[in-house]
């Protein structure tokens, strides 16, 4: 509309990363190895299963952000996907005999494959209606889980391919096995954003029409998206039965998995790498912290949802991410005027 | 006859459902929110009409305290949280976060996550206040009596309930067709920036248009109260048959809302009629034959609401 | 006392200050054309006056009452109409329906239905079409009539010329002086100088943000208004010669 009124009096810079990234990244790097080589050795195995499903919260949240914050897919029916890697993982490590490891990479796989075809049939609603149908599509898997006789029908399946084993031996694993997969689906979402790929997702993002007017593949873009975040929430899934020894359609297919997603992901901030690891802490935390009061945590929880949406839509992360990224995924501009 | 019985059932009880999609499909409608707090509202309002009753009051005086309510609580949460909430998609719009980080924030989202939130929220307090145990509003002999209808017998409350369906949504209809606020909230839904300089002010359309919403809500709510075993967690199913109810029949058309909970009714009854344990899971499979078939829905798009 | 009086005016978009201390005053009965070249904030003013957009500083005065901060749905119902760019109609609406939203702020005066219909006839003929069908001139037309059935003080009009057609563009214009003659108080902001020219009373010109030119319209300079548009000063144009 007019000329701008200040002039800049020197050149922009654009950065990306930097020193701050540099110790940001040591401190995780920090803490991953923290848990990993001293935590086991000092808490009790109660602490380490509550760990498990931190990490799990972590995996679950990243993947959610992957879509929601990414994707522009808001997806209510997450559980769906819990409940195909938890189903998954006990199916291959009790009835095929799979080890457990492989039967939970096994799980994301398969939460993948049955997302694919999934993916067709939501994309035909938009906005707040693809919500609720993936939520009616969650329904679908429970209710149809629940007439298979072979899965145990209403009162789900135990996990048995652990049995014989030592329960030292047993949470030990688990413990670190989940600190391995979630250290890798950050990663793998971090390089993912990095990506070329990513660029383009974060272009769908911003601004779905002009990136596909830019050539962006928007279509294979949020299917993409959407596979691999449900490939996520089936790897959560699996852990998840792995750690509790079972699943029941009720629990597995709840909706509150969902739930606690939209919150960590919102709470931590949305549409970056750091904010669910951050809301994932917080989430757990409070879980931990109100358990005593029952339901009334859930309660807490919705509301702090609302406000963190309505007074602080970046989030937790949001409120410290102008001062640095750990991930760096972005690029900033500095101008050169004062 | 236990077939052709199973689809008078399933016509009337979609008959509830269309009334329960109705405020779903306007708030929509005006003002492209998708409310996922209605199913538990709506149980919200059932609860309360049992407390009512409880407390010695007639029914039919419950339901003339409950619906205003809710009409009254509709305006305020649209005020107070999806007016602000709707303000962050605008925001978003402008382009209006020039901040280093990456994040947008919540932006386009907002609506949607606050109403999950209030959805968590209010299920999470109803359990905490009435306990997870199911309940049901006592209506006396209105529950089990019957009218002839050929060679069959109709329940007389589900036939209240399709009648009084018709009549809201009838209502509704010619309020948006016919009254000038009903013009201005449909030119309100067209373009809340023009709307404006006609002298409308969208953030008091748009809660008239929750208030509105949520009345209807509150009145099916009674209705799902009185034929229903309800528990604070019911809301979920609720929501999603509205929400298939709007879908089948095509957004954008409240007739479009009947003919889907009419479907939708007859799908669960003859489905439980094959399988006593199948009949939601029949809706929802016909709920999803229609996205693949016809994803706009059965009928096409009329008024904008 | 003036209708609609303007002063030290300034509107920004961020950093950008768009009005840059514009004033001015328009009388009873009065039009205005405010001239410019594409970007020197003549809908940006509009916008201002009408309160979509609020100002950052300066005052508006309509009918001698402060309206600075008051948001457009008010201002409506104080007397400010502003036919928006891109005629902005409600497409799943009626012509006849969109007119009635002009209605909407219930203020009494000469302009209803009917008298709309005298001025753009064919409008009348697809009363029961939805606006979505019409053509831009069809659609400026509605506009234009939404616009006075809320009976304005004064009434605003943004590049009614915009992506119409030569000829319909003169129709159109011939309707608005018609409108104007018949005393509405209005300010025009148009690119068209000649249009422009035909309604106006005074002209304004606006070069990124400030007022370059003020003059009646009547045996006005061209060349002096051509300057005012590309900004060339009267000492460069004495360099030139």
């Amino acid at each position: 509309m007019s000329v701008p009124t200040v002039p800049p009096t020197g050149a922009p810079t654009i950065t990306r990363g930097g020193r701050g990234s540099l110790i940001g990244a040591g401190g995780l790097a920090l803490v991953v190895v923290l848990l990993a080589a001293v935590v086991p050795y000092v808490v009790t195995l109660g602490a380490l299963s509550s760990l498990v499903m931190l990490f799990a919260l972590v995996i679950l949240g990243t993947t959610w952000n992957l879509l929601a914050g990414y994707g522009g897919i808001v997806s209510v029916g997450q559980q769906a996907y819990v409940g195909v890697g938890g189903y998954a993982l006990i199916q291959l490590a009790d009835a095929v005999g799979a080890p457990p490891w492989a039967a939970v990479l096994a799980a994301g796989v398969i939460g993948a494959a049955v997302a694919l075809p999934t993916s067709y049939l939501v994309f035909r609603l938009a906005g707040g209606y693809l919500a609720i149908g993936t939520w009616v599509v969650a329904e679908v898997f429970r209710l149809v889980t629940m007439q298979i006789d072979g899965l145990g029908g209403g009162s789900g399946l135990s996990l048995t391919a652990f049995r014989g084993t030592d329960r030292v031996d047993r949470v030990a694993f688990v413990y670190w096995f989940a600190l391995a997969l979630m250290v890798a689906v950050v990663l793998g979402t971090y390089l993912l954003m990095r990506s070329r790929v990513g660029l383009g997702l974060t272009a769908i993002r911003d601004d779905r029409v002009a990136a596909g007017s830019l050539g962006v593949a928007v279509d294979r873009g949020r299917r993409l998206v959407y596979v691999a975040g449900s490939a996520g929430a089936a790897l959560a899934g699996a852990l998840i039965a792995l750690s509790t020894l079972g699943v029941t359609p009720g629990s597995i297919y709840s909706v509150s998995w969902t739930a606690a997603m939209i919150f960590i992901v919102v709470v931590g901030g949305i549409g970056t790498i750091e904010g669910p690891l951050v809301g994932a802490v917080v989430y757990w935390a409070l879980q931990q912290a109100l358990a005593p009061l029952g339901t009334w945590y859930l309660v807490v929880l919705g509301v702090v949802a609302v406000a963190v949406v309505l007074l602080a839509p970046r989030g937790l992360w949001g409120l410290v991410a102008g001062r640095f990224q750990l991930f760096p995924t972005t690029y900033r501009v500095r101008s050169g005027r004062i | 006859m236990d077939w052709l019985n199973a689809g008078v059932q399933g016509v009337l009880l979609g008959g509830q459902y269309a009334l329960l999609a109705c405020g779903l499909s306007l708030i929509f409608g005006v003002m492209r929110i998708v409310n996922l707090a209605h199913g538990v509202l709506a149980v919200l309002a059932a609860y309360l009409s049992l407390f009512l009753v409880q407390q010695g009051l007639p029914l039919w005086l419950a339901v003339v305290v409950v619906v205003p309510v809710f009409a009254a609580l509709g305006y305020a949460v649209q005020r107070g949280l999806f007016n602000p909430a709707l303000a962050q998609v605008r925001a978003r719009g402008a382009g209006g976060d020039s901040r280093g980080g990456g994040s947008r924030g919540a932006g386009e989202l907002a609506p949607l996550l606050v109403s999950f939130g209030v959805a968590v929220a209010l299920t999470s307090l109803l359990q905490e206040v009435f306990s997870a145990d199911t309940r049901r509003i006592p209506t006396g002999d209105l529950a089990s009596a019957g009218v002839p209808l050929g060679p069959l017998s109709v329940g007389l409350l589900p036939l209240i309930t399709l009648v009084v369906a018709v009549a809201v949504i009838a209502g509704v209809q010619l309020f948006l067709a016919r009254t000038p606020t009903g013009r201005a909230m449909r030119a309100v839904a067209d373009d809340p920036g023009a709307a404006a300089l006609t002298g409308v002010d969208p953030r008091h359309m748009y809660a008239v248009a929750t208030a509105v919403a949520f009345a209807t809500l509150a009145l099916a709510g009674v209705f799902v109260g009185m034929s229903t075993q309800f528990s604070p967690g019911y809301g979920d199913l609720v929501l999603l048959f509205a929400f298939e109810a709007v879908i089948i029949g095509g957004l954008g058309s409240l007739w479009g809302t009947l003919a889907g909970g009419v479907v939708l009714g007859v799908a669960q009854t003859i489905g439980a009629q094959i399988d006593p344990q199948s009949g939601v899971l029949a809706g929802h499979l016909v709920f999803l034959a229609v996205l693949v078939v016809r994803p706009g829905g059965l009928l096409p798009r009329s008024v904008p609401a | 006392m003036s209708v609609l009086e303007v002063t030290g005016l300034e509107v920004r978009y961020g950093d950008l200050l768009a009005v840059d201390g514009v004033g001015l005053t328009l009388a009873e009965g009065e039009t205005l054309a405010v001239l410019g070249a594409n970007g020197a904030g003549k809908s940006t003013l509009l916008a201002a006056l009408a309160g979509t957009h609020l100002p950052a500083a300066g005052t508006v005065l309509l009918d001698g009452a402060a309206v600075t901060g008051m948001p457009a749905h008010r201002r409506v119902r104080r007397g400010v109409a502003l036919v928006p760019e891109g005629r902005r109609l409600f497409g799943s609406l009626t012509v006849e329906e969109n007119l009635l939203m002009g209605r909407y702020p219930r203020r009494p005066g000469p302009w209803d239905l009917r008298a709309v219909y005298d001025v753009f006839p064919h409008v009348a003929e697809m009363r029961d079409r939805r606006a979505a069908v019409l053509s831009g001139g069809q659609q400026q037309a509605v506009a234009i009539g939404r616009a006075l059935l809320a009976n304005p003080r004064v009434l605003l009009l943004d590049e009614v010329s915009l992506g119409l057609a030569p000829a319909v563009v003169t129709r159109i214009y011939d309707a608005v002086r018609r409108i104007t003659a018949e005393g509405t108080t209005a300010l025009v902001v148009e690119q068209d100088l000649d249009q422009a020219l035909r309604v106006a009373d005074r002209v304004q010109c606006l070069l990124r943000g400030r007022t370059v030119l003020e003059a009646p319209a009547a045996g006005l300079d061209r060349e002096a208004v051509a300057d005012a548009y590309f900004g060339i000063t009267p000492d460069l144009r004495t360099q030139e010669n």
